[in-house]
């Protein structure tokens, strides 16, 4: 008696799609991207493959996304498409259906890469010292803060593959994506216990690029 | 956005990292409008009171927001309530309420539009003005917006009366534009005569009521001696507004597709307005009548243009009961044949028991997932269902759950509620008898053991123009002792008992709902006490504190020789003038009364639109009749 649910044919084509979250939209977390990328490649006409049983999911996953609250012009996913369409059109369609702060930058036919690494911005203002706290940080073999949120420790040492004071306010850095994930407000965290001028409260994060080295 | 000096936004987006959930405050969501704010010439603000996740999906709000903004001299924005910890750093940071289009101060706007869908957002409404900077009481108003009052709970604005300028009764379309208008002329002419004119304005020919254009006067009982106007050339009382072409009004036809998640994520098309299958305890059933049908024509243009505006995956077909569509059927195969293949499903809430909504089901189903089966009973025993006019009978139920479990279903929901007149324990026992015949059903026809039965119960709340307006509500202690007594019929049940799960809520948030839609003006200082001491959100159960009500109406009704009972469990005589005797919903207060009377012999009445008229007093109050699609096609 019980239905079958139908199987679903495997997708045509896998497109990855380099993608930016800005401005206000940083605030989204990645189920809200997804909530709103499904609705705008409904709105755009793009024949979404999607996943075989009783509740069929469209075939899309995502590539480590950037935590809530923080930009990104690196955000990467893999879309499976039921029918060919040109990468380029599919970018196109989509920015012409998505809000404003959402942004396709790139489309290629390709499969999911595994990134090793991922560039952060930091805008942290004005800080006199901060050179020296990150030589400082960068020459200890071990720094410890604590994710008050989950109630728990994190060493975020290993992870900092390399950290640099660009001037005007600005800090880059490119953290290994490992597990547990060292996230750029965690280095932050690390820098502001070697210096106590830095205030967390106002730095800005944006996403850069992620790397495979 | 347009002019970002005039807004808040650079204040607010620092506070917004602080926060849970910030992204449900930014706004910029696809289908949006965001209009220039000087070409427009009247401002609208509109309000669900509530977070964002619930009032967005709002049916009423997505309507008027589009109706609102399609004149180019009007614009509309929306607001929500803000959760507490964003409202704690607005108030320590200056951050006044704002909108979420513009994030403008909601101050700015000519009028603050709110929809109650329940009694419980008038402490969200206070926390809401507050934070706008708006004087909480109406009288002490000078230029501030005009806050206006809409939705079903408006049927008796009574208690929240003294915070608001004007109040719309029944639906809004027309209404709210015609208000518009009247604010634009008002403002054209140079704003004569103040904010006094503009109320007297709007109050003519009842397009609204104007709470502050009336006295009411008690007796020493406690009662209320008279409700009358104070002034000359007001109606002495106001009735609701009726559509009675739903097929002109085809809104909403591009509703703003929500970033953060809501409620409900789907795209709803209201296939008809109204309801007469005269449940006597439903009062959406009894304030939205008559009938009237959206055509398959009007409905399946919506659901096309809806989800192409939106993106949307599901589709609700909306109403008070859906599968009395007159042409439920056709539309069911239209729409079932056009979205077949597609990842599109369709839902059909509020469905009455009977085979053929399963069938119906199962043919929805078939385009998409698959939802849980829920039927609404209501009453537990044959007895309780004739007093509330709910025309199920138990072999009606135990065909329709043969259907769903021969059909692969494993399970079935039903709703029942506690606390109904004249309910006994033994009608408690009776909803576990039945249970325990469903779940004896369902292991029959299915061959298997698994099968199980949600019975989900609601603790039933006295509403102003029903039947039941002038019933004893039960006090808590006798909910939570009839659910105690069903719990233990189920555990007793050997046999069946651990196939039945039991969901209920505790009788005291109950009391409050029930205090305040009946409640008068006098309970405006009770809930500002309960505002003041730290209550919003009363409808979310880790922040509604039945304490903090308690103690503002010992100290607020104690002196006028008061309490909560007064207003809950008192029943009420033909005699009494009840607080919303001067607002019309259309029903003729003896055909009402004698309802109520059938009610206590557990007498029914029919359907109107298949049995002939019971003479309610609707239609020829409003000059209409029901519009059944069949009959027009």
């Amino acid at each position: 008696m019980r239905r079958q649910p139908e199987q679903q044919p495997p997708p045509v084509l896998r497109l990855l799609l380099r993608y930016a979250k800005r401005g206000r939209l940083r605030f989204a977390s990645h189920r809200d991207f997804a909530r709103v990328l499904e609705r705008a490649l409904r709105r755009a006409g793009i024949p979404m493959a999607y996943s075989s049983g009783f509740s069929p999911h469209p075939r899309i996953s995502y590539l480590n996304s950037a935590p809530t609250g923080m930009a990104s012009e690196a955000e990467w996913l893999e879309l499976g498409l039921a029918a060919e369409v040109a990468p380029d059109e599919v970018a196109d369609r989509l920015n012409a259906a998505l809000p404003e702060d959402f942004r396709v930058l790139e489309a290629v036919v390709g499969r999911r890469p595994e990134f090793t690494t991922s560039t952060w911005l930091l805008d942290v203002g004005q800080v006199p010292g901060l050179a020296d706290a990150v030589s400082e940080l960068l020459a200890a073999d071990s720094a410890v803060v604590r994710r008050e949120a989950k109630d728990r420790d994190v060493e975020v040492r290993p992870a900092i593959v390399k950290m640099e004071v660009l001037g005007d306010g600005k800090l880059e850095m490119t953290l290994r994506i490992g597990s547990p994930l060292v996230r750029p407000d965690d280095v932050a965290q690390a820098l502001a216990r070697r210096l106590p001028a830095l205030n967390l409260q106002p730095i800005s994060y944006t996403r850069v690029s992620q790397n495979l080295d | 956005m347009s002019d970002p000096a005039a807004g808040v936004w650079g204040e607010l987006e620092p506070l917004l990292a602080q926060v849970v959930r910030p992204v449900q405050y930014v706004g910029g969501e696809v289908n949006a409008v965001q209009k220039p704010w000087e070409s427009a010439r009247v401002r609208l603000a509109l309000m669900y009171p509530d977070t964002y996740a619930v009032g967005q999906p709002n049916q009423g709000l997505a309507i008027l927001y589009e109706i609102l903004n399609e004149p180019e001299w009007l614009l509309a924005e929306r607001t929500f309530t803000v959760w507490p910890d964003l409202a704690a750093l607005m108030r320590a940071h200056g951050v006044p309420q704002f909108t979420w289009e513009s994030h403008r101060p909601v101050r700015d706007f000519d009028v603050l539009g709110v929809s109650f869908g329940t009694e419980l957002g008038y402490t969200n409404l206070l926390e809401t003005l507050d934070l706008a900077g708006i004087p909480l009481w109406q009288r002490d108003r000078v230029g501030e917006p005009l806050v206006v009052g809409g939705g079903h709970a408006m049927f008796n604005p009574e208690p929240v009366a003294p915070f608001l300028d004007a109040v719309v009764l029944g639906d809004g379309e027309e209404a709210a534009l015609e208000l518009a208008r009247r604010v634009r002329d008002w403002k054209a002419a140079g704003s004569p005569g103040g904010r006094d004119e503009l109320l007297l304005r709007l109050s003519q020919g009842g397009l609204a009521y104007i709470p502050s254009f009336y006295d009411v006067s008690y007796r020493e009982d406690g009662q209320i001696a008279s409700i009358r106007p104070n002034r000359e050339g007001v109606p002495s009382s106001v009735g609701k507004h009726t559509l009675s072409d739903l097929d002109r009004w085809p809104y909403p036809k591009r509703p703003v597709v929500p970033i953060a998640e809501t409620v409900h994520e789907r795209y709803s098309v209201e296939i008809f307005r109204g309801c007469t299958r005269g449940c006597r305890f439903c009062q959406a059933g009894m304030i939205t009548r008559p009938v009237r049908e959206r055509s398959l024509v009007a409905i399946q243009q919506m659901v096309a243009g809806g989800l192409a505006a939106t993106g949307l995956d599901e589709v609700g077909l909306l109403s008070l009961s859906s599968a009395d569509h007159s042409q439920i059927r056709e539309l069911a195969t239209a729409l079932v044949g056009q979205y077949q293949g597609s990842q599109i499903s369709l839902s059909l809430p509020s469905t009455r028991v009977d085979a053929f909504n399963l069938t119906l089901a199962e043919q929805l189903s078939r385009s998409g997932r698959r939802t849980g089966l829920t039927f609404a009973p209501e009453g537990g025993s044959q007895r309780l269902r004739a007093v509330i006019n709910k025309m199920v009978t138990e072999d009606d139920l135990l065909r329709t759950v043969t259907t769903a479990f021969e059909s692969g279903w494993r399970s079935v929901k039903l709703y029942f509620m506690c606390g109904l007149p004249t309910e006994t324990d033994a009608d408690m026992v009776a909803i576990a008898e039945l249970a325990g015949k469903v779940i004896e059903v369902g292991r029959q026809v299915s061959g298997r053991r698994d099968v199980g039965c949600t019975i989900s119960i609601g603790g039933f709340v006295p509403k102003p123009h029903t039947s039941f307006q002038w019933a004893s509500q039960a006090s808590a202690e006798t909910v939570d002792h009839r659910l105690q007594v069903l719990k233990e019929a189920v555990m007793a049940d050997r046999r069946h008992g651990r196939a039945i799960n039991l969901r209920w809520a505790s009788g005291k948030p109950g009391v409050v709902e029930g205090l305040l839609s009946r409640g008068d003006r006098r309970l405006a200082p009770v809930i500002e006490r309960v505002w003041r001491g730290g209550g919003v959100f009363d409808g979310w159960r880790e922040h509604f504190s039945y304490e903090r009500w308690e103690s503002a109406c010992a100290a607020e009704l104690e002196p006028l020789g008061l309490d909560i009972g007064w207003y809950t469990t008192r029943e009420r005589q033909r005699e009494e003038v009840l607080p919303w005797s001067h607002l019309e919903a259309g029903l003729d207060p003896d055909w009402l009364w004698q309802d109520w009377q059938d009610a206590l012999v557990a007498a029914e009445v029919e359907d109107c639109r298949w049995a002939g008229c019971n003479d309610c007093g609707v239609c020829p109050l409003f000059g209409l009749d029901i519009q059944l699609a069949k009959e027009a096609s």
